[in-house]
């Protein structure tokens, strides 16, 4: 227990000493939301429609800007070989990597979320479920994406693969969270969408670190 | 059959006569099938439109089924660290691509006359095999971007595995989240609800579609040991 808790104290003061923590994703987040209106036209209904939906989208894809981070620094300084060698499991400092992640990049854009969607327009009421939502996809999200972190470690273009690995993969979380989101508004049943949610992140949090450790052996011999 | 078939030697000399065979055999049934398929009646409600189901139906199949070869494939070659199964794999990513690609696209056909959309996004089996498309793309960039085969095959063997969860996903959305997708209507309890019109040629084509794949995934496999072997030997001659 004493290795997981101090790779994940690592991961956590690496994200806050160098990489600006959340801050980087947050403002990925609100620029991508400044710019929504400058596509779509300034009409305040059409805003509002597609708020909670393109909340979510891009929380999905705010939470993938910092993937390559996760993996290539401890690779490229050696980090990762000592990791490796040392008395935890490979598989444990995947899924403290991973947990880091979570909170560090998507736990805070779960909580911008609700503004954003207020900042264009939508139903606040919505920010019970979009936070809900959020918190527990972006579990998922930050899993599914170590696997594709660890997966192109040592490719010669690691950003845009990990994109393209990681976004089909994506598409079940999506999916639950947006219906979700949309039968809360509608007042509809929410919480089943919400469960399969939650049991879709629950196993990308109880498989993917086996995935994360082999690909990462994988890279390091 | 398959550990016979794990020695190179034994499988080139298999896939020799098995390839073109399995080819003779695809062009007969395809062209059984497409006999079958041209003399069958239009359909009472969606007329002439109903014969691109024989091509569409076969492909979707195939574009599972291939992906199943895939992931069977990178799970010996993950495992057992065997070259020709992640040869079998390697070979097998383009051709899922392609029949993937062939169903979305004669679907999309299809969808025009008889939903009046090219592309529904309402609905989930679209998406689903939409996104098995952008798996075997995944495979094949993760593939081309780790240029040392040594790291190429585990990495790729773990991506296929883990999109291997998303087969269920796949067939099992047309029971979740069902909407104006056609629910099953071959496989499922009660027996088939076409007609034999149809469902005589419908079943040939998905054979003449399975022999085919078989014998291309023979003849890829066969070039990709071919090109293995010619490595080898430039790196004899370099040395």
């Amino acid at each position: 227990m004493s290795g997981f808790s101090l790779i994940l104290r690592r991961e956590f003061a690496l994200a806050f000493a160098g990489g600006g923590g959340p801050l980087v994703a947050i403002g990925f987040f609100l620029a991508m939301t400044s710019l929504l209106p400058l596509a779509l036209g300034g009409s305040p209904e059409r805003l509002a429609g597609v708020a909670p939906g393109f909340a979510w989208l891009v929380l999905a894809l705010a939470a993938l800007i910092s993937l390559e981070r996760m993996f290539e620094r401890d690779y490229e300084d050696g980090s990762l070989d000592l990791i490796a060698l040392g008395p935890a499991p490979l598989e444990m400092a995947a899924f403290a990597k991973a947990l880091a992640q979570w909170a560090t990049t998507t736990a805070p854009l779960a909580l911008v979320a609700p503004f954003v969607v207020a900042a264009l327009g939508g139903k606040t009421a919505l920010w019970p479920i979009i936070t809900a939502a959020g918190l527990t996809g972006g579990l998922a999200f930050a899993f599914l994406g170590g696997i594709g972190a660890a997966l192109s470690l040592g490719s010669r273009r690691g950003g845009i693969l990990i994109a393209v690995i990681v976004l089909p993969l994506f598409t079940p979380p999506v999916i639950f969270g947006a219906g979700a989101i949309e039968a809360f508004g509608a007042g509809l049943d929410w919480k089943t969408p919400l469960l399969f949610l939650a049991a879709y992140a629950l196993a990308a949090a109880a498989l993917s670190p086996f995935a994360m450790a082999a690909a990462a052996r994988n890279a390091l011999s | 059959m398959i550990p016979a078939l794990a020695n190179p030697d034994r499988f080139m000399a298999f896939s020799r006569w098995a390839a073109p065979l399995l080819g003779a055999l695809a062009a007969l049934l395809l062209a059984a099938g497409l006999v079958l398929d041209f003399t069958a009646p239009p359909d009472a409600r969606q007329g002439y439109a109903v014969h691109i189901m024989f091509i569409h139906v076969p492909a979707a199949w195939m574009s599972l089924f291939v992906y199943a070869c895939l992931g069977g494939a990178s799970f010996f070659s993950l495992v057992f660290r065997h070259a020709l199964a992640r040869a079998a794999a390697r070979a097998a990513a383009p051709l899922g691509a392609g029949v993937t690609a062939a169903a979305l696209i004669t679907g999309s056909l299809w969808g025009k006359p008889t939903w009046g959309a090219w592309w529904v996004w309402g609905d989930p089996r679209l998406t689903s095999v939409l996104v098995l498309f952008l798996l075997y793309t995944a495979y094949m960039a993760l593939d081309a971007a780790i240029e040392d085969e040594a790291r190429a095959a585990p990495a790729t063997a773990i991506l296929a595995l883990v999109g291997l969860i998303n087969l269920p996903i796949v067939h099992y959305s047309v029971v979740w989240w069902r909407s104006l997708h056609q629910g099953p209507s071959v496989l499922r309890a009660g027996g088939p609800s076409l007609p034999p019109v149809y469902l005589t040629p419908l079943l040939i084509m998905g054979l003449a579609y399975l022999t085919g794949f078989g014998a291309l995934w023979l003849v890829r496999i066969r070039g990709e040991v071919w090109r293995r072997r010619a490595a080898v030997m430039a790196m004899r001659a370099a040395a």
